[in-house]
């Protein structure tokens, strides 16, 4: 058993988690919109970390591995995505997506 | 364990209280990352917060997971970012758009001055608990190593972790498409070959004028 309370520390990834999802909302910036996305995975990291170290088991780890190849696939296609919309509009703009026809 | 031989603060040990610290610094880093006006900025922000976080795990007892995080989030990862804002040029900042500072010197320290004062407390906590035989002795009985980790990863979740190098292919093909130059697709090699054409002709020229 962890001398930190699983408690404590689902708290604190409940509440990176929620940094993270007011700064996807309400980011205009594609790349704001990027990074809030890293600190809500890294909280799910946190929340998996902190499970496993509560009932000693590796498994936790195995997520967190699991977690960090997902979110550096994201960010490539994310930021590559980002480099042919700054190419099309000049600029970051989220709503100028909206203009975006099939 | 005796319990009676621990520096207890306010109901809680030091352990404890290590990991509320570095809590605390992992939630102002998002914070200032979500609320950051200049990319750059919060990018740095970023990498301390990451780094705040794998403080977090070493003393939740995952120190093969701190190591993870500070290589693969604080170094690959942000690294992506870094080029990415390179590319993008900042003229499109949205610092340019706001009505410029008075203190503008101020500001001009504050780009380091907040990042690196949390990583120099940062490092503080983690040479404390690494020198600390009481949080050392509190964490070699919860630690979970890279052995157990390694033995699960290729013994029960093995096509995990082949779906995962899908994933990791997936977005190499993926950034490779999206992030080519406009218009280079079919008549690509003959393009190429006509600009190396011109490059060298370019250089004989050169190299003849020099002569």
């Amino acid at each position: 058993m962890s001398a930190i309370p699983l408690s404590h520390i689902l708290i604190l990834a409940s509440i990176l988690f929620s940094i993270g999802f007011v700064g996807v909302i309400a980011r205009k910036n594609t790349l704001f919109i990027l990074m809030s996305l890293e600190v809500m995975l890294n909280a799910v990291g946190v929340a998996f970390i902190g499970a496993g170290s509560a009932w000693q088991q590796a498994d936790g780890q195995v997520m967190f591995i699991l977690i960090l190849t997902l979110a550096a696939a994201e960010v490539a296609v994310g930021l590559a995505l980002l480099i042919q919309m700054q190419r099309r509009f000049k600029s970051l703009d989220i709503d100028l997506l909206s203009k975006l026809k099939g | 364990m005796n319990a009676s031989s621990d520096t207890i603060i306010m109901g809680l040990n030091a352990l404890q209280l290590m990991f509320y610290f570095a809590a605390a610094l992992a939630i102002v880093a998002s914070i200032k990352v979500v609320t950051g006006k200049n990319t750059v900025h919060s990018l740095l922000y970023l990498v301390v917060s990451l780094l705040a976080v794998a403080v977090c795990f070493y003393l939740m007892g995952a120190p093969f997971a701190a190591g993870l995080e500070v290589i693969v989030y604080a170094g690959a990862i942000l690294v992506l970012f870094v080029f990415a804002i390179m590319m993008f040029g900042l003229g499109q900042d949205e610092t340019l758009n706001a009505p410029p500072s008075h203190s503008f010197k101020l500001s001009h320290i504050n780009l380091w001055f907040g990042p690196s004062i949390i990583a120099i407390l940062l490092l503080a906590q983690l040479i404390f608990a690494i020198d600390s035989s009481e949080i050392q002795s509190k964490l070699t009985s919860t630690i979970i190593d890279a052995k157990q980790v390694g033995i699960l990863l290729y013994g029960p979740y093995l096509l995990a972790v082949e779906i995962a190098s899908f994933l990791l292919l997936a977005g190499l093909i993926a950034g490779y498409h999206f992030a080519k130059p406009e218009g280079v697709s079919a008549g690509q090699n003959d393009l190429s070959k006509q600009n190396i054409n011109k490059l060298g002709m370019n250089k004989q020229d050169n190299t003849g004028g020099n002569l």
